[in-house]
């Protein structure tokens, strides 16, 4: 892998802007203007119409490595990542062995390094084997070669308040953040699906949206008690928005994501009762999602983080109860996003580039990240097309895993190019 | 009608008496000395149960016999299901085998639905009870009983009020005959505590009431289902006898009911619970008759879905006037 090549792009709309040249060089962008001209060697390419956005950065990705390499690999995972337009994710935690020793997260971030698509930030467990029980090491974490700024138990809720509490204050010391999986256990017990009408019906357990409140109200109350940040994984709900939206009007450091699925899928959906579209937290309603995608265009909702959760086929190809809960989204995000937010005119280009890439990197203290397109800036960039039209097809992914639930579905927009720190990872629309 | 039979909702007014009307057809084979119909014969009935359900499974069992056809039992204490082999396997297996017909019973809400749709299996897929989704069959044998009692064979149930108290939430059988009574014009009152009800069930085409003693007098019929002890201790409502005083049919409840109006329960019963013993054993209590209304119905299902075109029975000869006209004689199924 050869690094810091030489590229002019032409004409590219930077943040959705008029059309502008960009050279990069030396892992940098070297210049923006008109009529740029092609430095000796330099690659170029034609990006008449096309959008130039910061890379992505992502909160929150299964890698699954270690331990599930039979649905994801950190190379796997990350070449999905370049594909979908990001140049940097955050790793969660819940692998086996479970990422709460500074071990294993300089493992996840070493092997990052290794797959040179996209930079991989380890999130840190808050607590031992995510038990919830006893607090992970979590500043060995912070000063390890991974430099933990995030932890989460992610897949489980940190339910005790006692140590949710503990949690909160103690990463001040390194400026960390806790990012919590909102589900209260008890409300939850058995859960399928979001409860409502669709929930009665099919006979399935629901779980209620009180059960995630009920946690996002309790925790932004210890937040601000503690004079900490909490951030809120995948936010579904039109009251948690209420919620978040209550807690920043106080003033207090609480900052939130919303899914791709949750800005576009309601549990109308599993009336099939195919498990594709068991995830956690549940798809929600109508009224759920015109709520998310609202909130995330006036900036309540901070960022889009995929939940990038690949499962093997046979988790999937089963009986709903049986069924493994999550969705591949790395391929897909930046399409839905389009798809739910820029073609409906609730958010621009300028405001994708805060909600995917700035404030997500901001939150998670990443440097080099969600930067401005401008001379000086580490060239992470992604180039997309937003006039393309194209189906959706699970065979086509860079993922090992295909559980996606936009298989045959008409999306727009595609990632033409990713360049991480100046290297193309994909060009053409293909990995490099 | 459709190819399996996976939700209440599959079956139109058309559907849902041709059933009830076949299996009047079928009821006739019961009274005879041989009590066998060659329709099905070489065709395989696989009873696929995930769950025990010792009464729902001989019921088809002896169903899928009377029509001649051959029945596989798979149950899935001790066979390969319970080392872990899936639903999807398991059908592959079948599928080999030849089935014609899988009658599944699972606890998952939804796997007849997944096995019917999924590329898995060729062969028809009668729902025996899934989870707390759907128990078609249940709810049609109770529609025939119904019928038989309230409005006649050979008709519908326009305008007959039918209350049905319980365990709502985990119930498949109120499911299913919430939509196939309505369907068969019957007006349907839920009756529980409000914990025993789903979220949303104000959407269903149905009433609700938390109070029993105020439906009783206007219920043509009222079935009781069965409650598991162990809602209690999930706090569904504070102890037996507070569920029994306020939701158990007693025999002074019973009284207040109109004078036609019947009593059922789909067992198996808890005497004491959800219904004393005075009203288990009144004659107005058509537990036992359901049973046997059950095989009826399940013979005209399962012919229906695995041969259909041809008339049930066979030759004029097996059926002296070929009549389905039992409408004009309801006396007669009494």
């Amino acid at each position: 892998m050869t690094m810091s090549d030489t590229t002019l792009i032409r004409g590219a709309r930077i943040l959705g802007g008029p059309a502008q040249d960009v050279t990069i060089d030396g892992g940098t962008v070297t210049a923006v203007g008109g009529g740029l001209e092609a430095p000796r060697g330099a690659t170029v390419i034609e990006a008449a119409g096309h959008v130039l956005l910061p890379g992505l950065v992502d909160l929150h990705t299964h890698l699954r490595e270690p331990g599930r390499e039979d649905s994801e690999t950190v190379l796997t995972g990350t070449r999905a990542a370049a594909a979908g337009g990001y140049t940097a994710v955050h790793a969660m935690a819940n692998t086996f062995p479970v990422a709460d020793t500074a071990g294993v997260v300089e493992q996840v971030w070493r092997l990052g390094k290794e797959s040179g698509y996209c930079d991989v930030q380890p999130v840190g467990a808050v607590t031992v084997g995510l038990e919830g029980k006893q607090l992970a090491e979590l500043g060995a974490m912070a000063d390890s070669a991974a430099q933990v700024r995030v932890f989460s138990d992610d897949g489980k809720c940190v339910d005790d308040a006692v140590i949710m509490r503990r949690a909160l204050e103690y990463v001040k010391a390194f400026d960390g953040v806790v990012a919590q999986h909102a589900q209260e256990p008890r409300l939850t017990e058995g859960a399928q699906m979001n409860e409502g009408a669709v929930s009665g019906e099919l006979g399935l357990t629901g779980w209620p949206a009180v059960a995630e409140e009920s946690i996002i109200a309790r925790d932004v109350l210890l937040a601000a008690h503690v004079g900490s940040r909490v951030h809120i994984c995948h936010l579904s709900t039109a009251g948690s928005v209420e919620i978040v939206r209550w807690a920043k009007s106080k003033g207090w450091a609480v900052t939130a994501e919303v899914t791709p699925h949750h800005l576009l899928l309601t549990d109308e959906l599993v009336r099939s009762y195919d498990p594709v579209y068991k995830v956690n937290p549940p798809l929600r309603t109508e009224a759920d999602v015109l709520a998310l995608r609202e909130a995330l265009a006036d900036g309540t909702i901070d960022c889009v983080a995929t939940d990038h959760a690949p499962h093997p086929h046979e988790d999937k190809d089963c009986e709903w109860a049986a069924a493994a809960m999550g969705m591949v989204g790395l391929e897909t995000a930046l399409s839905v996003v389009q798809h739910t937010m820029v073609d409906t005119g609730l958010l621009d280009w300028t405001g994708v580039a805060d909600r995917m890439s700035a404030r997500p990197a901001a939150i998670g203290r990443l440097a080099g990240h969600g930067r401005p397109v401008a001379p000086g800036e580490p060239a992470n960039l992604v180039l997309l097309d937003p006039a393309y039209r194209g189906t959706v097809n699970p065979a086509g992914f860079a993922s090992r895993s295909r559980n996606t639930p936009y298989a045959g579905r008409e999306l727009p927009g595609r990632v033409v190019a990713t360049f991480l720190r100046g290297r193309a990872t994909v060009m053409d629309g293909k990995l490099v | 009608m459709k190819r399996h039979l996976i939700s209440a909702a599959d079956l139109t007014r058309d559907d849902a008496l041709l059933i009830l009307d076949t299996a009047e057809e079928m009821a006739r084979v019961a009274d005879r000395p041989i009590k066998k119909l060659p329709t099905l014969r070489g065709r395989t009935v696989v009873n696929l149960f995930f769950e025990d359900s010792t009464r729902t499974r001989i019921s088809f069992e002896a169903a899928a016999k009377r029509l001649s056809a051959d029945v596989i039992n798979f149950s899935a204490k001790g066979s390969s299901v319970s080392k872990g082999e899936s639903l999807k396997d398991t059908a592959l297996t079948l599928e080999a085998m030849g089935a014609d017909a899988v009658v599944l019973r699972h606890h998952s809400s939804g796997a007849p639905h997944r096995l019917a749709t999924s590329d898995w299996i060729s062969a028809s897929v009668l729902n025996a009870g899934d989870g707390t989704h759907e128990h078609p069959t249940q709810a049609l044998l109770d529609a025939f009983t119904m019928r038989r009692h309230l409005s006649g064979v050979g008709r519908d149930l326009e305008g007959r009020h039918v209350t049905i108290v319980g365990d709502i939430l985990h119930s498949r059988v109120a499911r299913s005959n919430v939509l196939l009574l309505t369907t068969l014009g019957a007006r349907v009152t839920l009756v529980a505590p409000p914990t025993l009800l789903p979220i949303g069930v104000g959407q269903w085409p149905c009433e609700v009431s938390y109070d029993l003693d105020a439906v009783l007098k206007t219920s043509d019929a009222v079935m009781m289902l069965r409650v598991q002890r162990e809602r209690m201790n999930a706090a569904y409502f504070p102890t037996e006898r507070e569920y029994a005083r306020r939701y158990g049919l007693d025999g002074l409840r019973m009284a207040a009911l109109p004078e036609h109006a019947v009593v059922m329960h789909p067992g198996p019963m808890n005497r004491g619970m959800e219904i004393t013993a005075e009203v288990a054993d009144s004659p107005r209590c058509t537990a036992v008759e359901q049973v046997a209304n059950g095989v009826s119905t399940r013979m005209a299902v399962l012919y229906l879905l695995l041969g259909g075109s041809e008339p049930a029975l066979s030759t004029p000869a097996e059926v002296p006037a070929a009549d389905t006209a039992g409408a004009a004689r309801p006396e007669e199924s009494k």
